[in-house]
Parts: structure tokens; C-alpha cells; sequence
């Protein structure tokens, strides 16, 4: 799950992590008020989506007058933002965040994350922050310092030192940055984030160092077992995929693909392999749809549902290979779906593994149009055979 | 020969009277799975399918001399379920379930740096079974045979692909073991194809990957060095669009690094017999053992 840079900024306070006097807005009004109540001369407007980038899309403004404070929020509320972290139709956006006009003499990045390869959280650090940071991380991979924490002792001050002075910094700054990194571990592990970035951390002119953006993504796992409500309430689905959301809500995991064949397959690693069997044989699937291990007849009819919601599928597979899952469940599950939601495209039904037989049975003597599969391959052809057709 | 699990081998079940833990208990009876006994906190001393229930992995292990368990344990407790079967001395740690918050896992991993000759597979895993002999997970028993083929996969339906076609195909299986979809996770690719190449049951291996992390590109430069013996590979996830999670946590493509095709590439290059799809594993594994 995704926060807004505003509800980041909430956490950052929390745990004192410096941040630029500001506030969220969702009127043009509340924007001005914001302002106001700010004071000063000069002012940052940013549109909250959850997505980076947002600087080049035209979503960021320094503006010069609670006027042009109103006008931009104004023109930004509303509309929906398309950075090159989006897609094309972009994200909506219903807030912006106004904040105090700042001195910077210098941007820094820092973030962490969960490294898969030394399982560690590891913080990363570069002297090159800004708008340019991926560039840099792609090209000149040597400007990124990285610190490795051991999850036993905790980040270590020494770690902290290490990456401020890799980072160029003197002085007081040093342990200031030492400090940051510090809050940021606890936040990291208090709230089992998955990804936490602070893109540019600026020093002012002035010396100090700030967040001047903020980016906080949390391990949906963790989420799920019901830790976090507090900030599991902060959840904003209107920036995320619908469907997906919906599909969230069953247990069912589903990304939606451009194509026209529906797969509903039982397992992530048969998902993307069943996806990739109907490209090898000419098709293109519309989804990935893993029902997962416990699936219920429930579940299969609201996956059903959601795979035709889309108005792109022309053609259903499903492929099921019953561990947990008993395929006369499956069977049952696909018949009460066909009946209720009143399918109209072809579907292609390949089952295999526990209670195979009854299953096959149960579908054969249903009445309904379904057209049996007896292997992966067959079921591929069948399913692109029929959208073709039809 | 087998790897891991075995005729012999004792097993307990931590989550033992759960629905999960329950069900999964009696179909390793039916397989004939030494099981012998289990744990459920505060349930001590009364008896589940027949066999005695532990409150502790220490009681379990004192009182059956059990080496493995399978954990069914939900979620938020797995973590600590996989460090008391460590802390009791248990050797073969397969943990079944799914969805365990990463950070828990950081922690298992960095503890487990104590526990040299214990090894634990999964997360997020259909478990291990030897054919005929032990099954441990949730994989359905009767499309195994006991063979000559070592089956090791990072997804569970997966793996149950490449068993029912080297069924089909009449070479059984050594051993199938099922490291699990997360991006932390016990037994890596590596440690399995290093049991299979000193296994003499073991006369090839089929590894199925997916897409996400580097952990098939670390397999490919082992296999260059130290495998001899006949490996088949697939990849899942040729056509998944980068930085989508699917499903499994540890399917994500990002930054452009592990992709099915740099995957395929570095197997390749390694000498693999790569297919490119799942359904062509068993013939063409085959292919070695036929003429």
C-alpha cells in the first residue's frame, strides 16, 4: 500500500524527522488558507497521486502570491495527473499539499528498502538527489552509497556517520543525518514498510537538513494480518486500479493486461505461465487472476465476475490445478458462475489434480457450453481458437 | 536416495488442530508420512488424529525424537513458529504459509545465520515430498511417482506441472521441493541443486523459475560449475509488465533486472535445456532419457 506524500510527512513528524512547514488541502480555498496561515512570500504546491514524477508532469508549482496559490490548486483539483510512473489515463487529483518557499543550497536522496538479495533493509544514500535520481542509479551506480542493516542490532550510528560523509556532509550535518537515518529505521520497522524514500532531502542554505518529499510504501503482508490499522485507515483506492481493489477485497490477486482472453488460473507462478502459454500459441490475455490456494466456490464466482467486467474479454480460460483445491469445488464454483452472471464468451476449462474426475463430471453434466481442455497446451490453442472465431 | 525427507524421516505439525493443519495432517497419514504427533499452544497432552499434541516444538521433539515439521501456522505467527522448531532442534523447517510480513522474515533469516545445519523451506510453499516415501505440504500425493527426477520450483502449481508430466512420461520423481514465492525465503535454487547433484537417486533436474529477484542467474552460474547432471528449466512470467506485483511478492520486475528473457539468457549460457513453455517439460527432460 501507498501513502501521499502529505500522509508521509504525518509519519515523518511522528517520528521527528524534519520536514517543511506545510499543510494538505483539498479546496482551492483550504489551499489559500494554507498560505495565509504559513505566511512568507514564497510557496510549493504539489499535487498528491500516488506516483513519482510529479514535478515534470506540471503537477508541482512554487508560486509567489496566496493568489497563485488558489489558481494553481485550482487548476489541479479535479484533473488527473499522467507522469511517467503512470499510465496513460494518469491518477486523480482530489489534494495538493502547500509548504513553505525554502533556500536549497544542496538536494540529497536517501531511502531504504527490503533488499531481497542481502535480505536486509538496506538504505541508500547519493549526493545526486533530485529530480534526475533513477537516471543516476541507472547510470553512474557508483554516486549511490548503500548501508546494510542488520536486523538483530538495528541500524547502527556508525552507519549513519558512514553515509553522511559519503554524502559529503560536515559538521553538525553529520549528525543530523545520522539522526534522520535513525528515525527512519524505527519508522521502517514500527510500521513495516516495504520502501521509504526522501527524494530530495535538502540542505538549506541556512545548514539545515530537511524532507523536502516524501515516499512511504508498506508491506501489504503485514497489513493483512491486521497490524497498522492507524495508517491502514490512511488508504486511498481512488488511486488505484478498481478492479484491482474489488479483487483485494476477495482475496483474489488480479492485474489488469490489455488483451481480450480472461484467465482465471489457481496459483501466481501458473498465472503468469498460463499468460504466457496463450501469448506463445497467438493470444493475449486480459488479466492475471491467481484465486489462490483457498479458493471457495465464493470466490471463483466473484472472480468470474470480475474477469467480465472487463468489457475487452472475448474468451474465458480457466486452468486449475488442484493441490488444496479440489477441482469438484472449482466445477461447482464455474457452474454457479456461468448461471448467475450469464456468461456469453466461450470459456475453456482444463482441470487437473485433486478430485479431477468429479469435476470433469460435474461440468460435462451441466448443460452449459463449456469446452474441456486436456492439458496447458490444448487449452491455450482452444481459447484463441474460440476468440478468434468469435 | 532422496534429499531432505524420506521413509524415516520424523515429522510433527506445528498448527496441528487447525482446519489447515488438520486436513494436511491426514492426507500425510494416508501417503504414509511418518507423522508423529503435533503442537498447538495450550492443547498439551490431548490427542488429534490418533496422535499426541504438543505445547511446545521442545515436548514434541523430546518425546518423538522428530527432525521436520510442516508449519500451517496463520500468518502472524509463523515467524515464531519457524524459530521455536529451529530453537527445538529440528532440522527440515517447511513452512506452507502464505503471506508472512516481510520484516518478520528479515528476522528468521538473520537468526537462522546460528542454526548452520538447519534448513527451511518456503515460505509460501507447497512443501517437500519424496515419492512413496514422505510428503510434507500440500501438494496432491497421487500425481507423484517415485522416480529418478529432482523437481525444485519457486511456485506451487508450478511444480505440480513438471511432476504430473515426468509422471506421464514414466521417470518419477527423487524429490520435489517447493522454495516458495516470497522474496525472503529459506532453501534458495543453489542449495537444492547442490543435494540433487550428490544424490545418486537423483538421475536429473527440472527447475521451475519466474520472473523477479536474481536468484535463477545465481543457479545458472552454479549449474556452469558444478552441476553435471541434465537440468530442464522454464521460466514463468515472459509476458508480465514490469513493476506488477503477481501475485507471489517476489514476481515484480524492477529496474529493468530480472526479467524472464536475462533468465533464460544466463541459463542458456550455462547449458540448461530451457522450455519455453510449462507444458514441454517432461518431453523434453525426457529427451535424455530416451535413446
Amino acid at each position: 500500500m501507498n501513502l501521499h506524500e502529505f500522509q508521509a510527512k504525518q509519519l515523518f513528524s511522528k517520528y521527528g524527522i524534519p520536514i517543511p512547514e506545510g499543510d494538505v488541502a483539498r479546496s482551492a480555498d483550504e489551499a489559500q488558507a494554507v498560505a495565509k496561515k504559513l505566511g512568507g512570500s514564497v510557496w510549493v504546491v504539489k499535487a498528491q497521486v500516488h506516483a513519482g514524477g510529479r514535478g515534470k508532469a506540471g503537477g508541482v508549482k512554487v508560486v509567489k502570491s496566496a493568489e497563485e496559490v488558489r489558481d494553481f490548486t485550482n487548476s489541479l483539483l479535479g484533473q488527473r495527473l499522467v507522469t511517467h510512473q503512470t499510465d496513460s489515463k494518469g491518477l486523480p487529483i482530489n489534494s495538493v499539499m502547500v509548504e513553505q518557499g525554502l533556500d536549497i543550497e544542496t538536494e540529497l536522496y536517501l531511502g531504504a528498502l527490503v533488499d531481497r538479495a542481502s535480505k536486509r533493509i538496506v538504505f541508500m544514500g547519493s549526493s545526486a538527489g533530485g529530480m534526475d535520481i533513477e537516471e543516476v542509479a541507472a547510470t553512474e551506480p557508483e554516486k549511490i552509497h548503500t548501508v546494510q542493516v542488520n536486523p538483530i542490532t538495528g541500524l547502527m550510528p556508525y552507519q549513519g556517520r558512514e553515509m553522511a560523509f559519503a554524502l559529503g556532509l560536515k559538521g553538525k550535518q553529520v549528525g543530523q543525518l545520522a539522526k534522520i537515518m535513525q528515525a527512519l529505521y524505527q519508522l521502517f520497522v514500527d510500521n513495516d514498510l516495504s520502501l521509504i524514500e526522501i527524494n530530495p532531502l535538502i540542505v538549506t542554505k541556512d545548514g539545515s537538513l530537511l524532507a523536502l518529499d516524501a515516499k512511504v510504501n508498506l508491506d501489504d503482508n503485514a497489513l493483512d494480518v491486521g497490524r497498522h490499522k492507524e495508517v491502514a485507515a490512511m488508504r486511498d483506492t481512488s488511486q488505484e486500479d478498481e478492479t484491482e481493489v474489488q479483487a483485494h477485497q476477495h482475496n483474489l490477486n488480479y492485474i489488469t493486461l490489455d488483451g481480450n482472453i480472461g484467465c482465471m488460473v489457481n496459483g501466481a507462478g501458473l498465472a503468469m505461465a498460463t499468460m504466457d502459454v496463450v501469448k506463445l500459441h497467438g493470444g493475449d490475455p486480459a488479466n492475471f487472476l491467481d484465486v489462490g490456494g483457498g479458493a471457495t466456490k465464493e470466490r471463483v464466482t466473484e472472480a468470474f465476475k470480475l474477469i467480465l467486467s472487463s468489457p475487452k474479454v472475448e474468451g474465458i480460460l480457466v486452468n486449475i490445478f488442484g493441490g488444496i483445491v479440489r477441482c469438484d469445488m472449482i466445477a461447482e464454483g464455474i457452474i454457479a458462475a456461468v448461471k448467475e452472471v450469464g456468461v456469453k464468451v466461450p470459456v475453456v476449462v482444463r482441470l487437473e489434480g485433486t478430485n479431477v474426475e468429479k469435476g470433469k463430471e460435474l461440468l460435462k453434466n451441466s448443460g452449459l457450453n463449456l469446452i474441456p481442455a486436456d492439458d496447458l497446451t490444448d487449452a491455450a490453442k482452444k481459447v484463441v481458437a474460440a476468440v478468434q472465431k468469435s | 536416495m532422496s534429499i531432505l525427507v524420506d521413509k524415516n524421516t520424523k515429522v510433527i505439525c506445528q498448527g496441528f488442530t487447525g482446519n489447515q493443519g488438520t486436513f494436511h495432517s491426514e492426507q500425510a497419514l494416508a501417503y504414509g508420512t511418518q507423522l508423529v504427533g503435533g503442537v498447538t499452544p495450550g492443547r498439551g497432552g490431548e490427542e488429534h488424529l490418533g496422535l499426541p499434541v504438543f505445547n511446545t516444538c521442545h515436548d514434541a521433539v523430546e518425546a518423538t525424537g522428530a527432525t521436520a515439521t510442516m508449519i500451517y501456522v496463520p500468518a502472524a505467527f509463523a515467524a515464531d513458529a519457524i524459530l521455536e522448531a529451529a530453537d527445538a532442534g529440528i532440522k527440515v523447517i517447511t513452512c506452507i504459509t502464505e503471506g508472512i510480513p516481510v520484516l518478520d522474515m528479515l528476522k528468521v533469516k538473520a537468526t537462522l545465520n546460528n542454526y548452520p545445519d538447519v534448513r527451511l523451506i518456503g515460505p509460501n510453499c507447497p512443501g517437500v515430498i519424496t515419492p512413496g516415501e514422505c510428503k510434507v505440504g500440500i501438494m496432491p500425493g497421487h500425481i507423484h511417482q517415485p522416480g529418478q527426477i529432482g523437481i525444485v520450483s519457486r511456485s506451487g502449481t508450478l511444480t505440480y506441472e513438471a511432476v504430473k508430466q515426468t509422471t506421464d512420461v514414466g521417470l518419477g520423481q527423487s524429490t520435489c521441493v517447493g522454495i516458495g514465492g516470497d522474496p525472503i525465503h529459506g532453501m534458495s535454487f543453489i542449495d537444492c541443486l547442490e543435494l540433487f547433484e550428490a544424490d545418486r537417486q537423483t538421475k536429473g533436474i527440472v527447475m521451475v523459475g519466474e520472473i523477479g529477484g536474481t536468484a535463477e542467474e545465481e543457479a545458472a552460474e552454479y549449474i556452469k560449475a558444478h552441476v553435471r547432471k541434465p537440468v530442464v528449466a522454464y521460466i514463468a512470467g515472459v509476458t508480465a509488465p514490469p513493476g506488477k506485483r503477481m501475485g507471489h511478492a517476489g514476481a515484480i520486475i524492477s529496474g529493468g533486472k530480472g526479467t524472464a528473457k536475462d533468465k533464460y539468457a544466463a541459463l542458456e549460457a550455462a547449458g540448461v535445456a530451457t522450455v519455453r513453455s510449462p507444458a514441454e517439460i517432461g518431453a523434453r527432460m525426457n529427451e535424455f532419457f530416451s535413446g
